[in-house]
């Protein structure tokens, strides 16, 4: 096994596109060292992006907010100016582990760790965020959505590297929200998860929308259905209503030890419509 | 595995050592360096009995790679008295027996330490919240929590 810290991003491809045996990519370490341990993954290279210019920072430019992939989620919540525009975004980012992990843990690893009911996702997927992937034919934007393939497995091919993740530039009168069902209070995995998105007009009247839902189907789902129940509407009961029918029909849940897909699919509409209220009021609807 | 060499101060030592590319900084401190304070509960980042300050951020140390720690900044428990002298929060975790077997207790003092600097005067809310990576099995947490008010007290008016 090798350690490699490359200094950048053109390197840490090359090394990567270039190995033999299994490769990792290492930032925040928090799912990866866990699995080694575990003896579910023994690569043979590990590559350390934190030593690569840029990847560590969080940058507000003309389009938005880019998010280096080796940025803690502890950062995103230390942002005043990212909080202000995603608190969606920043809110699911802060739910993942505890203190210590917040310290370590990316969005970007999140993603790319592929699990179904990852926190942070379903928030990128309904602020319509983008990763920027660096490979060995060049750099190419694809929308976050399409990176996780299913439980644990990408899109990305051999060499790939996510370098960061892309957020909007925020229209006015708009705003997120992230919620999650445990069973404790924090520090838990989602049994079931919801991110809405919503942009209003001057009178309150939603005229773009991004439904997504966690744990509910081996990849987060982007409800585009749910979104099209709010559009056009002002978010009243009969709206809510429809939108919470829409997404538990959405949802293709597993019976597993956290939840069944009885409770999957009621909670899953139960936590749309709570999340939706949020983001309307964030949005400055009434 | 060829070995990784690395140089990192630790509570304001500088320090060098070799370790595998796969070795996690707890195993270093413990086995290499006779640093046994960091304990391991889980390894796998749940009970924060391996807690250490990274540049400034609360981490699992079994979460972080021996090698990762080349030109970073390091804090363990074992900086936090000075000679014969403890830290508050060592003192505040005896007079209110805040421990019973001691094997998450370094880890707590680390994590109370980082939230005390960056949050001098945490509610109660706050210090659970802060210190809800850190796992203890036998004083059921009232005690800690109380140990760490009155240490925030003391240090306030230091």
């Amino acid at each position: 096994m090798r350690y490699i810290r490359p200094l950048s991003i053109e390197d840490a491809v090359g090394q990567l596109a270039r190995a033999v045996g299994p490769a990792a990519i290492l930032a925040g370490g928090s799912d990866l060292l866990v699995r080694m341990k575990g003896g579910f993954v023994e690569p043979e290279l590990i590559v350390d992006i934190k030593g690569i210019a840029g990847l560590s920072e969080i940058r507000e430019t003309a389009e938005g907010f880019s998010i280096g992939a080796a940025v803690p989620c502890a950062v995103l919540g230390e942002n005043a100016a990212l909080k202000k525009a995603w608190p969606g975004v920043v809110e699911a980012a802060k739910l993942i582990g505890s203190k210590q992990v917040q310290g370590r843990c990316t969005i970007t690893g999140n993603l790319c760790n592929a699990s179904p009911a990852a926190d942070s996702v379903p928030a990128l997927v309904a602020a319509g965020a983008k990763a920027v992937v660096v490979g060995p034919s060049g750099t190419r934007t694809v929308a976050v959505e399409i990176v996780p393939t299913g439980p644990g497995k990408t899109s990305l091919a051999k060499g790939e590297i996510i370098e960061a993740i892309l957020l909007g530039k925020r229209a006015a009168h708009s705003g997120d929200a992230y919620l999650r069902f445990i069973p404790r209070t924090e520090m838990d995995i989602a049994v079931v998860s919801a991110g809405v998105n919503l942009t209003l007009d001057e009178q309150g009247v939603v005229k773009a929308a991004r439904v997504a839902l966690g744990a509910a189907a081996p990849t987060v789902l982007l409800v585009e259905e749910a979104a099209e129940a709010l559009i056009g509407r002002k978010l009243d009961e009969a709206a809510l209503e429809r939108l919470a029918r829409i997404c538990s029909g959405a949802c293709r849940p597993i019976d597993d030890k956290r939840g069944t897909i009885e409770f999957r699919r009621k909670v899953a509409g139960v936590l749309a419509r709570r999340a939706a209220t949020t983001a309307y009021a964030r949005a400055g609807g009434k | 595995m060829a070995g990784v060499a690395v140089s990192t101060v630790i509570n304001g030592d500088a320090v060098e050592y070799l370790c595998q590319p796969d070795e996690p900084l707890l195993d270093v401190l413990r086995d290499r360096l006779g640093l046994t304070g960091a304990k391991e509960g889980c390894g796998t980042g749940d009970c924060g009995a391996c807690s250490i300050i990274l540049d400034d951020r609360l981490v699992c140390s079994c979460l972080v790679l021996g090698a990762e720690a080349e030109g970073r900044r390091i804090e363990t428990v074992e900086g936090m008295a000075h000679g014969e002298k403890l830290h508050t929060l060592q003192q505040k975790f005896l007079e209110h027996a805040a421990l019973q077997c001691g094997i998450c207790t370094p880890g707590f003092l680390i994590a109370a330490k980082d939230l005390l600097a960056k949050n001098p005067d945490p509610t109660e809310e706050e210090i659970r919240f802060g210190l809800a990576g850190n796992l203890c099995r036998c004083t059921g947490y009232d005690k800690i929590v109380r140990a760490v008010q009155d240490a925030a007290q003391v240090m306030k008016g230091a």
